[in-house]
């Protein structure tokens, strides 16, 4: 085999082992902070919720299946280095992993025509699954993978806010974008927000801002206050786990923040449901990968 | 406590259920999602029926990640879907076929609890996200049908055993769990809107 040939199969092992530990195995800072939750609650029908939750993480464990049905549609995020020698074909040897996953029932087929609604039955489609492309310095490539729900997703907002209305409008649609949700996106959420750039730059940032892993704040300590308190806020809400009333309707609120023009103050609102996926890891140039997510 | 429940139920039993109760499952439960609500709905006006007799059973929301093994079918991971989304055919549906349990997530409105309470069903709720541990109550796949609308929207027909922990949010007397948090949520909105 060539060493392009080697490469190639090794990356495409790791990312199949990558979307598996993704699925099946959520990260243990999510698991103790649901558990902090667990805790923290009184209300017996909002226990019970994050006690299933806290269960069924274990269960998907021990029986090594994926922990929700919705596998989501998945999304990658590569940094490549200048010096890794193989760049070409990784949007092949992704596709290829999806669909190898997705035949060992690692995920439910979701990828559908937008319009026509027919499922592609492999989880592969035009533009899915989803990529991002990062060239670093270096010679090794950092995968990020991240297996992203409808419940969550569909509760997404973009408000191009009048800058008149500043922090405040801004708190004001958060809020209003959390009680309009209620228990869909599948509480306790990380809720990731976006301020600043234009509009569809500030929903990258939500996105990024819904990916940060926990418990991390913001390094800015205006944008920092800002998490601590809308946090606050929108636990006082009282939608609880899953809806039905509770302390916990976030775990955490995260905010990434662009410079925008002087006329302009979007936000833009990602929710990421309390099973925080992701799995991520590093291969070098001899194909051999390091799991930065997850022990092996 | 926990109330065990066998499917099918009848319309008696379900309304002894009071909404804040929490029960299990054990027997016959189907899934069906926004399309095969849409199918079923379609082949009744039709005069159609569809491939079984949903009435007295339990119906879940749920789009599950199932495997073909030889000749059979294995649920792998089966948690609840974002109920809503059934609001638009549910009242029709409960009418037309008497389903009797529906569990899924999230909550419905308040059109599916009034067909709830004049045809007497409930409504569970299921942790969201939770599809391991639905998996694991599920005995086995006693047939599949609608297939062609692709394996989350198909209805999957299953035997289960003590599918739970299930709290009934939507009694069949109007009693509706999600109001009465709904209530609550806007109490503190105003409030917390008035901090800003």
């Amino acid at each position: 085999m060539t060493e392009d040939g080697y490469l190639s199969r090794s990356i495409g092992e790791t990312l199949v082992r990558l979307i598996g530990f993704a699925v099946i195995d959520l990260p243990r800072n999510v698991e103790h902070e649901l558990q902090k939750a667990l805790e923290n609650e009184t209300a017996e029908i909002a226990k019970e919720q994050l006690k299933a939750i806290l269960k069924n993480i274990q269960v998907a464990r021990k029986k090594h299946v994926p922990m929700c049905q919705d596998t989501g549609i998945l999304m990658f995020h590569l940094r490549v280095g200048e010096d890794f020698p193989l760049k070409a074909g990784l949007r092949e040897l992704i596709t290829e992993s999806v669909r190898e996953a997705t035949s060992r029932a690692l995920l439910r087929p979701n990828a559908v025509h937008p319009l026509n609604r027919t499922n592609s039955g492999d989880n592969t489609g035009s533009g899915v699954p989803f990529l991002e492309l990062e060239l670093v310095q270096g010679d090794t490539l950092e995968v990020e993978v991240y297996p992203k729900g409808a419940g969550s997703e569909n509760m997404s907002a973009l408000r191009m806010l009048n800058p008149g209305e500043g922090i405040k409008g801004l708190k004001r649609f958060v809020l209003e974008t959390v009680v309009g949700s209620g228990g869909k996106p599948c509480p306790p959420t990380v809720i990731g927000i976006g301020v600043g750039l234009c509009a569809d730059g500030v929903m990258k940032l939500a996105r990024k801002a819904s990916m940060r892993p926990l418990p991390h704040r913001s390094k800015d300590p205006t944008v920092e206050a800002l998490e601590r308190e809308l946090l606050s806020m929108v636990n006082e809400t009282g939608i609880g786990p899953m809806g039905l009333g509770g302390r916990t309707t976030a775990l955490t609120v995260n905010i990434e923040t662009g410079y925008t023009h002087t006329a302009e103050l979007p936000v833009g609102i990602i929710f990421q449901c309390w099973a925080a996926r992701r799995g991520s890891a590093r291969i070098h140039a001899s194909g051999r990968a390091e799991y930065l997510s997850h022990e092996v | 406590m926990e109330y065990r429940i066998k499917t099918p139920v009848s319309e008696e039993q379900v309304r002894r259920l009071r909404a804040g109760d929490m029960i299990s499952i054990d027997g016959l439960m189907f899934t069906a999602r926004d399309a095969a609500h849409e199918r079923a709905l379609e082949l009744a006006r039709r005069g159609e029926t569809p491939p079984f007799s949903f009435e007295g059973l339990a119906m879940f929301h749920c789009g599950p990640i199932a495997q073909r093994t030889d000749h059979d079918w294995t649920i792998i991971s089966a948690g609840p879907t974002t109920s809503s989304r059934m609001e638009m055919f549910e009242s029709d549906f409960l009418e037309k076929f008497k389903v009797r349990i529906i569990v899924g997530k999230g909550g419905m409105g308040t059109k599916t609890t009034e067909a709830m309470r004049k045809v007497g069903a409930v409504y569970c709720a299921f942790t969201g996200g939770a599809g391991a541990l639905a998996a694991a109550a599920v005995r086995r796949v006693t047939g599949v049908e609608w297939l062609d609308l692709g394996m989350p929207e198909a209805l999957w027909k299953m035997e289960v055993e003590r599918f739970g922990p299930l709290i009934v949010a939507i009694d069949a007397h109007g009693n509706n769990l999600y109001e009465v948090v709904a209530a609550n949520v806007k109490e503190n909105f105003s409030r917390l809107l008035k901090q800003i």
